[in-house]
């Protein structure tokens, strides 16, 4: 229906005309980690390829993802992780109709907010121990 | 002029014409990441420097190769779906919209590719 004439309307809202809530900034960081992954999907195929190609350039590779910029890059990966894997589920539970009020909404929110950190940390400690 | 209505002929069409299709293949995939993703992570993070011979060992086991190459090919596969639906949001001229549909797609399927070739190749050299 792209032939129809919308009008001189004033356009929606925008951001910044909102008041800063949890829920706000739980489907943010859901689009910025989804938006995020594109670096570590092309560090962990680097990597990969890398491992797959000589001992030499798996140094090279292995070296600029484990040094602190890489490992930086790697922490904050995992929690991106994280955050779009509970975020996610979250999104999963919705497209049943479920949990849509205002009450489970918040509550969710919060969940996956400190939940996410505390995946990360989860994760960290089992490789660690492992 | 067409007798049906406009409700009739926008009916499962989404702006790229593709119906649910796109929603549909984002649920899936994102169904399959939450245990691919379990799996992959430990192996990977175990392997994240600590040396080329243990990360061959790692990825020459069978299982390991497996997730690998599958966690490789669905997400990469639902980030091509989710950046196609940032961009349908942000991208409003018709050019650099189609520009980086295309981008998205061959950056995306070629990551996947060498990703699962560089797997496989690891895997079929134990």
């Amino acid at each position: 229906m792209a032939d129809v004439n919308r009008g001189n309307r004033p356009l929606s809202p925008h951001l910044q005309v909102y008041r800063m809530y949890v829920t706000i900034v739980a489907s943010g960081l859901h689009r910025i980690t989804g938006f995020g992954m594109i670096v570590t999907a092309f560090l962990v195929v680097w990597w990969f390829i890398a491992a797959a190609a000589s001992p030499a350039y798996f140094a090279i590779v292995d070296g600029i993802l484990t040094s602190w910029i890489g490992t930086l890059v790697m922490l904050v990966s995992l929690w991106g992780l994280c955050h779009h894997l509970l975020n996610g589920i979250r999104h999963l539970i919705w497209d049943t109709g479920r949990m849509l009020d205002t009450d489970a909404l918040d509550r969710t929110a919060w969940f996956v907010l400190l939940g996410a950190p505390a995946l990360t940390v989860l994760v960290l400690l089992i490789v660690q121990l492992g | 002029m067409s007798y049906r209505t406009d409700y009739s002929r926008a009916r499962g069409w989404g702006t790229a014409h593709e119906g649910v299709h796109h929603f549909w293949m984002q649920r899936i995939t994102a169904i399959s990441l939450i245990p691919l993703t379990i799996f992959f992570v430990f192996p990977f993070a175990n392997a994240l420097g600590s040396g080329y011979e243990a990360v061959r060992e790692t990825y020459q086991n069978g299982w390991n190769a497996f997730i690998a190459i599958s966690f490789i090919i669905v997400a990469l596969w639902h980030l091509k779906l989710g950046l196609e639906v940032i961009i349908d949001d942000y991208v409003h001229s018709k050019p650099l919209h189609l520009t980086l549909l295309l981008a998205n797609f061959i950056l995306n399927g070629a990551f996947a590719i060498a990703g699962v070739f560089a797997v496989a190749k690891i895997a079929f050299s134990a």
